[in-house]
């Protein structure tokens, strides 16, 4: 059995609880290399709760992630120490939020934003971490010229875009991302989608994609979960989900979008 | 055998019809070998688009099984898990669908060379007659039959020992039409098993080892 035949996560039964408001319940799945899992579902429905236990950023109240490292060493996220973790969110892993300004530094130059994670990994050399600031701008389509601009003065798209090359320019092989064409206006989303669908492919990273818009997790994903109330009701391959619903609220949400 | 359909079933529920059941087909059984053309036939509504949609996996089968043998190895698609039905797209079973579901911004060569083989990409845009000139632009804004010849030269680029073909001709012209006729019968010759729906009885007639009237399985 090779490392690609391992799964690189692990959910069992994670669940969370605040207080007796239930967030999300007894998920379970198991996401391979080059997976790209869409989570979809309205808001209110657990995806965003799911999302954040998932990337160890809240303390699941039962259950458990498991997280192949790049030692091959299947851990539990749980039992890791805060300092394992910062490194993990650093180099193996990238977060894409929906608002960008919460994945940048809005007071950095652009070239500063990417280049920093570079720099968490050990890069020392400037000219060089500058080199690959520019090609990865270049790679996201923003001019390279505007390399020393802040995120401030870039566009909605644009920012979007600049946290994305931020989150893979250290080759992460997992990328959580919530909402990540939410805000943007379609004709903008249209490119951002397919600037990411081409990353995702070029890389073979794995990522978990929080969406509502079924059109993104269809031209995104492999598979999907549909969750409501803190429950996953349905998962399938992409095609199968959206094609075949099984589960009435399924139903509801792939008849409810608008024919383009 | 490359494919075996054993008492195949398939039921919608439609839960925002207060539930009603679809039956589409039942006992669903035939066999294709490498090589061999299997044509469905039957009236619009038969169930024909279904069958070939849960081959490929995109309908889930009630019942029954749908094994796919390739290098070895069978994979029951109505039982496996995603990532086994994937596997199988990537390398074995292609689906040629009536439509191209056009990505925005994706010219068509690219679409067309997907797995990165331009050459072969070109060489087959050009037998299926679509103009050098369109070959950069995305086909969202191409004709329904320039977007159709897009869409079969994607399919066809790929060798998979089984391809799926949904109305390959429906909207084409004569030429063209006897273009598909030729590349189908290129793919038998190198062994490729296919399934195809086909409504123009003259590409039937030309490429059909064995047709299948699907009202057969019409379900009760």
């Amino acid at each position: 059995m090779t490392a690609q035949d391992q799964p690189l996560l692990i959910a069992q039964g994670v669940s969370k609880w605040y207080g007796r408001q239930l967030g999300c319940r007894d998920v379970s799945f198991e996401l391979y290399e080059g997976e790209v899992l869409a989570i979809v579902g309205e808001s209110g429905s657990g995806k965003s709760t799911l999302l954040q236990l998932l990337s160890a950023q809240l303390a699941a109240s039962a259950g458990s992630v498991l997280y192949r490292m790049r030692d091959g060493a299947t851990r539990d996220l749980a039992s890791l120490g805060e300092a394992e973790r910062r490194f993990l969110f650093r180099t193996d892993w990238g977060y894409v939020h929906q608002d960008p300004a919460l994945g940048l530094r809005m007071g950095v130059s652009a070239g500063g934003n990417v280049g920093e994670r570079l720099m968490a990994v050990g890069w020392q050399h400037y000219g060089r971490i500058r080199g690959a600031a520019e090609s990865w701008l270049a790679r996201v389509e923003i001019d390279p010229r505007r390399i020393d601009d802040t995120p401030r003065v870039y566009s909605g798209g644009m920012r979007q875009r600049l946290q994305i090359a931020r989150n893979l320019i250290t080759e992460p092989r997992l990328v959580f991302m919530d909402e990540p064409t939410g805000g943007l206006d379609v004709s903008v989303q249209a490119k951002l989608l397919d600037l990411l669908r081409g990353l995702v492919a070029d890389l073979g990273l794995a990522a978990i994609v929080v969406t509502h818009d079924l059109a993104v997790a269809r031209l995104l994903s492999h598979r999907i979960l549909v969750m409501k109330g803190g429950e996953v009701i349905e998962t399938g391959l992409t095609d199968q989900v959206l094609d075949d619903p099984r589960e009435a609220y399924t139903q509801l949400l792939v008849s409810s979008v608008l024919p383009a | 055998m490359i494919l075996e359909l054993a008492r195949v079933a398939k039921t919608f529920t439609m839960h925002l019809q207060g539930g009603i059941r679809l039956p589409i087909v039942q006992n669903v059984s035939f066999c294709v070998t490498p090589g061999e053309c299997v044509v469905l036939t039957g009236p619009s509504g038969a169930g024909k688009s279904s069958i070939l949609k849960m081959i490929f996996g995109t309908y889930r089968c009630d019942e029954g099984r749908i094994v796919v043998s390739h290098g070895g190895a069978s994979t029951d698609i109505a039982a496996a898990p995603p990532r086994d039905v994937l596997r199988l797209r990537r390398s074995v079973i292609g689906y040629v669908s009536q439509f191209l579901r056009a990505v925005p911004r994706v010219p068509a060569l690219a679409v067309v060379a997907e797995s990165g083989d331009s050459p072969r990409a070109e060489a087959l845009l050009r037998r299926l007659n679509i103009p050098e000139r369109l070959w950069s632009l995305p086909p969202a804004t191409f004709s329904g039959g320039e977007q159709q010849r897009v869409n079969i030269a994607r399919g066809f680029l790929p060798e998979r020992p089984l391809l799926l073909l949904d109305e390959p001709t429906a909207s084409l012209d004569p030429h063209n039409r006897q273009v598909v006729i030729d590349l189908i019968s290129e793919k038998k010759r190198q062994g490729t098993a296919m399934v195809a729906i086909v409504h123009d009885q003259q590409v039937c007639d030309a490429v059909a080892d064995r047709v299948i009237d699907v009202t057969r399985f019409a379900a009760a």
